[in-house]
């Protein structure tokens, strides 16, 4: 048997919480540079706990780069397609870095923590890209880009026993803002004691919150999680899980649904793209990529990203070919998929020709080699209840 | 696990088991299904299938990855072990025991490992 699962690397980085891991006996994988949890035990158990109850997730692997100084907004207008001068400090907003070719370097979450202090959180892969870019792009603004990911851990919990776990463990002044927190929003809160910025977003398709905390308090976080929240069901989850579960929400993951051959528009999500962005004038805001994001607007989407629900039992995996049956030219690729644990089927994102794209297509994935049904469906799969 | 490698049982370096019996049954170790984790998913020849020493003759996948099966042994496949395709957690749960995978009536045996030096193999 050729075994195939993920390996670890001498040069990846430990998470702060490494320790921690290696004691809970996870199986370690090397992810984006970093060496991070694989999974615990059963990764199907731990995604389903996150839906039934919590899961707990060590996501230090993630870039954290803050952007500070009375022209932050504006630099991070400049360096990002999105309107970051919009957001109200204490909320959060999706969005992404291009090149000025207009092509996706990576997906962020930017919090804006006040006025001028924006936190933006990139992939572990793409951090150190995305930290050079920011600087290069931050010349001439009255902004500091300070890479702050070696310091800072990064602890989700994530399920919908979530708030009632993080509530429980804030403290008493900080509960209102916690409870009452929305969805894209975030605050600093003392959390077990621990000085944290606690913000309710995640990538799992749950409620729950991430919690930014310093990389030397992440190990008291964790086990103060685990402890007050094991009783009410929640696990430590793993990459898999977290892989699985925001498969099923249909949220992106750059490197499969996102790279730096798409253009936001492309990869269907160019409502992240504000064009209509202006400077304090007006006019509209030159920010990096604009030229080449405004020229391919209306050519560029010549694939679709759709959801695919599997027939049968074999799931599609990321570069699959989708086919129309009796033919032999594939339409589209798949570029995520597993058997849904919540579902009980497979299913898959994949890239395909419009006319293939329609909600009820029949198509068929080359399965290694065998055609396997699988019909177009809405994104998401899972929507919580 | 303290039954990770029986003593009994004869081993290849591609994680494969069979026992000495006729016909010979043929599983994965644990150490593979634990490396592969949670097994959603299994390919196995139908009976009357001639397999081959050290190539593939089935595949096993997991939530997140795909492996091929390599048979240790020549022969014909004369048992498929039915209930594993239909849950093949249970390769997971018990490879030396339920989780077996087909039954081959062996001409040939393939280069293969002892409990003690499989052992050795997996460093473990």
């Amino acid at each position: 048997m050729t075994d195939t699962t993920e390996g670890t690397d001498a040069q990846d980085r430990l998470s702060p919480l490494h320790d921690e891991h290696v004691a809970l006996g996870a199986a370690l994988t090397s992810f984006g540079g970093w060496q991070m949890p694989l999974r615990y035990g059963s990764d199907i158990a731990e995604h389903t706990a996150v839906r039934a109850a919590a899961g707990l997730f060590d996501l230090s692997h993630m870039g954290e780069i803050e952007v500070s100084g009375p022209q932050a907004a504006a630099a991070l207008d400049h360096a990002l397609v999105g309107n970051l001068t919009a957001v109200t400090p204490g909320r959060a907003r999706y969005t992404m870095i291009c090149a000025e070719d207009g092509s996706v370097l990576d997906d962020l979450v930017v919090y804006r923590k006040a006025d001028d202090v924006f936190m933006v959180v990139a992939n572990a892969g793409n951090a150190p890209l995305v930290t050079r870019e920011l600087d290069a792009r931050a010349e001439g603004f009255d902004a500091t880009v300070t890479d702050q990911a070696a310091e800072t851990a990064l602890v989700a919990v994530q399920g919908p026993r979530a708030a009632e776990i993080v509530v429980g463990l804030t403290a008493a002044d900080d509960v209102p803002a916690v409870r009452d927190m929305k969805y894209y929003a975030g605050a600093p809160a003392s959390v077990a004691g621990i000085d944290a910025f606690v913000a309710r977003t995640g990538y799992t398709g749950e409620d729950g919150f991430e919690l930014f905390v310093d990389a030397a308090q992440a190990p008291a976080l964790w086990r103060a999680v685990l402890a007050a929240g094991t009783p009410l069901g929640l696990v430590p989850a793993g990459l898999s899980a977290r892989d699985s579960l925001r498969l099923e929400a249909g949220m992106p993951l750059y490197g499969h649904e996102l790279d730096a051959t798409l253009t936001p528009y492309a990869a269907g999500l160019g409502r992240v793209v504000k064009l209509d962005k202006t400077d304090a004038d007006g006019a509209p805001l030159p920010f990096v990529g604009r030229a080449a994001l405004e020229a391919r607007k209306a050519s560029d989407p010549a694939r679709v990203l759709v959801g695919l629900r599997g027939a049968g039992r074999r799931p599609a995996r990321a570069g699959y070919d989708v086919l129309v049956p009796g033919m032999e030219f594939p339409l589209g690729r798949v570029t995520s998929g597993v058997p849904s644990p919540t579902l009980g089927y497979p299913i898959a994102m994949a890239y395909v020709t419009p006319e293939i794209s329609a909600e009820g297509t029949q198509v068929e994935v080359d399965v290694r080699g065998r055609r396997e049904p699988f019909v177009v469906v809405a994104l998401p799969f899972y929507t919580r209840t | 696990m303290s039954n990770a490698f029986p003593e009994n049982l004869q081993y290849t370096n591609e994680h494969e088991w069979l026992d000495g019996s006729s016909p010979a049954v043929v599983g994965i170790t644990a150490n593979a299904a634990e490396a592969l984790g949670d097994l959603v998913y299994l390919e196995l020849p139908e009976v009357g299938t001639a397999v081959t020493a050290g190539e593939v003759f089935g595949e096993i996948e997991s939530t997140k990855s795909v492996s091929e099966l390599y048979s240790p042994v020549t022969g014909t496949v004369v048992e498929v072990n039915q209930a594993a395709v239909d849950s093949p957690e249970t390769v997971g749960n018990d490879p030396y025991g339920d989780g077996w995978l087909v039954k081959v009536d062996v001409t040939e045996v393939g280069p293969v490992l002892t409990a003690a030096e499989y052992e050795a193999f997996v460093g473990a």
